[in-house]
């Protein structure tokens, strides 16, 4: 009796849970296969390499490429020296206390809030205040604020992995601090750091929010390459906000799923990457 | 024999915040001689150790007083290089932990750290020291390979080739083979009594068999404190205290 009631709840979990993981797999699968159906048509080489242009009568998104990419380089520059920085220091250098874990949770909770609130803050501060406008410096400038709590926080899990004896061992041989940290600490927590890094790249590639009202919607490509750099200090639309225009301002739909394609490959890109990268980094896995 | 005192200890208490932890150590450490240190667990004599070369100094809210001499320096002297202290007093430890790195860079680790760049040179010292701790041959020919690749005996062997090659004078030993089988245990013991005629070896100890087998003296610790310290044969055939005998005979512990 007993057994056969167990039997039946048994195959009625097991038929919920596998429902569950049917509804799951076939939503997602949904979004892409609609993203791609509609999209795919419309990207072509003329897409992707030209800028929309009335006169010349092209719909294109390399402006928005190559912003994106900028953004992205900036704020990586200075978000992933201070984020692993930080996280040495929280980790390595501070006395566990009250101050460390009030670090701690204020990055905890910056790393929770919404992107929206740091445009709005970026928009204020160094758009208005700071008055850098909308521009690829502003708008990575509020990236960063952005992504650092993400960078700090995975630096931090990848040192705490890393055992004492390793510590010990590069101490008891004379090595000082930062030496053994350079030498040691840093290259066993590198797939973690890494992995962190490009999360933060995706957050990146993935933000609208606090970029529509930091960096602008500008989709013009600098004309010669010396130019790419004063670029910085203007308007620069990244993918996410074009595709914004596109389907709203502008109501073209068409371009609109093509950058929804673009962007999902990327971000498939990025996350194959960080596997790949953080194997090869995997210091314990050296043969 | 002719002894001479490598380390004296003086009135060396250490406390970890209110807890007294070791209390008021006197002792004299023979230079080419295994002196091991015996204790129930807890009793202080791996705390004792770590302030032989200040390991210690790595953990929160430890206050020692008393003097510790290396060759007549105290090492607690404010003009004491830790580094360099720790270049001339090595320390391998309970876990064998080599760096997750290729075993040639395992060993040549500590002759970077103090500075020795040249290939030819870190070489010579990696073999010598790979031979040093008797595991040479076992691995000469995956020296480019991770040293975590080896079994936990061998690692601790590469641990030992590790601290011999920045050439110490004294080789601390926390529990080195409480982590290994007993075919590994017996290489490190042989290697013990080859390292004493160059280096001054202290090693911690759980087993007392291991303690008669391989050292010249023995201290036994007790609740922080050194109930009796001599010569080994001394120390398990005719014991002063009674504590001693208690654990020597194994009444507790």
């Amino acid at each position: 009796m007993i057994s056969q009631k167990r039997k039946i709840a048994d195959s009625l979990v097991y038929g919920l849970i596998y429902l569950c993981v049917a509804l799951s797999v076939a939503l997602l699968a949904g979004i892409i296969l609609y993203v791609f159906v509609k999209g795919v048509s419309h990207v072509n080489w003329e897409f992707m390499t030209t800028v929309t242009s009335v006169l010349r009568g092209t719909v294109g998104i390399a402006g928005n490429i190559v912003n994106t990419l900028y953004i992205i380089v900036i704020t990586m520059l200075i978000a992933t020296p201070i984020g692993v920085g930080t996280a040495i220091y929280l980790n390595e250098y501070a006395k566990p206390g009250k101050i460390v874990s009030l670090i701690e949770f204020a990055t905890e909770t910056l790393a929770g809030i919404p992107s929206i609130i740091f445009g709005l803050f970026g928009m204020m501060f160094f758009g208005q205040t700071l008055g850098l406008g909308y521009s690829i410096l502003t708008g990575s400038l509020t990236l960063i604020l952005m992504v650092l709590p993400l960078i700090t926080r995975n630096t931090q899990e990848a040192l705490k992995t890393v055992p004492d004896s390793y510590r010990n061992g590069a101490i008891g041989l004379g090595a000082g601090k930062w030496h053994m940290i350079r030498t040691v600490l840093l290259p066993s927590a590198m797939p973690g750091i890494i992995t962190g890094v490009i999360l933060a790249i995706g957050r990146i590639v993935g933000e609208s929010a606090a970029l529509l009202f930091t960096a602008g919607s500008a989709k013009t490509l600098p004309k010669t390459l010396s130019m790419l750099f004063p670029k910085i200090f203007q308007s620069g639309g990244s993918l996410t906000i074009q595709l914004y225009l596109s389907a709203t301002s502008e109501g073209d739909f068409d371009s609109a799923f093509a950058i929804a394609l673009v962007l999902l490959v990327i971000v498939l890109l990025i996350n194959m990457g960080t596997k790949w990268l953080a194997k090869r980094f995997d210091v314990s896995r050296i043969q | 024999m002719e002894t001479k005192t490598k380390i004296s200890v003086e009135n060396l208490n250490l406390y970890y915040g209110e807890n007294h932890a070791l209390k008021d150590v006197n002792m004299d450490i023979c230079a080419n001689a295994i002196t091991a240190f015996i204790g129930p667990s807890g009793c202080g004599k791996s705390t004792f150790l770590k302030t032989l070369n200040r390991m210690n100094d790595l953990v929160e809210n430890v206050r020692i007083d008393g003097r510790v001499c290396l060759d007549g320096d105290d090492i607690y002297d404010s003009g004491m290089d830790t580094t360099l202290l720790r270049k001339r007093v090595g320390m391998v430890f309970q876990q064998p932990n080599p760096f997750p790195m290729s075993i040639y860079d395992n060993i040549a680790y500590g002759p970077r750290v103090h500075g020795i760049k040249s290939k030819a040179k870190l070489d010579e010292i990696v073999e010598e020291s790979l031979r040093g701790a008797a595991i040479f041959d076992e691995v000469k020919d995956r020296l480019k390979k991770s040293a975590l690749g080896l079994s936990g005996g061998q690692q601790q062997r590469i641990c030992i080739a590790r601290a011999l090659a920045v050439q110490p004078e004294v080789i601390l030993m926390d529990e080195p083979t409480s982590a290994l089988d007993p075919i590994s245990t017996s290489k490190i013991e042989e290697l013990m009594e080859q390292l004493k005629k160059q280096y001054t070896v202290i090693v911690v100890t759980h087993n007392m068999q291991q303690a008669v087998r391989v050292s010249d003296y023995t201290a036994f610790f007790l609740v922080g404190e050194m109930v009796e310290f001599g010569k080994t044969k001394d120390i398990f055939s005719y014991p002063q205290d009674k504590r001693t005998e208690d654990y020597i005979t194994g009444r507790f512990g």
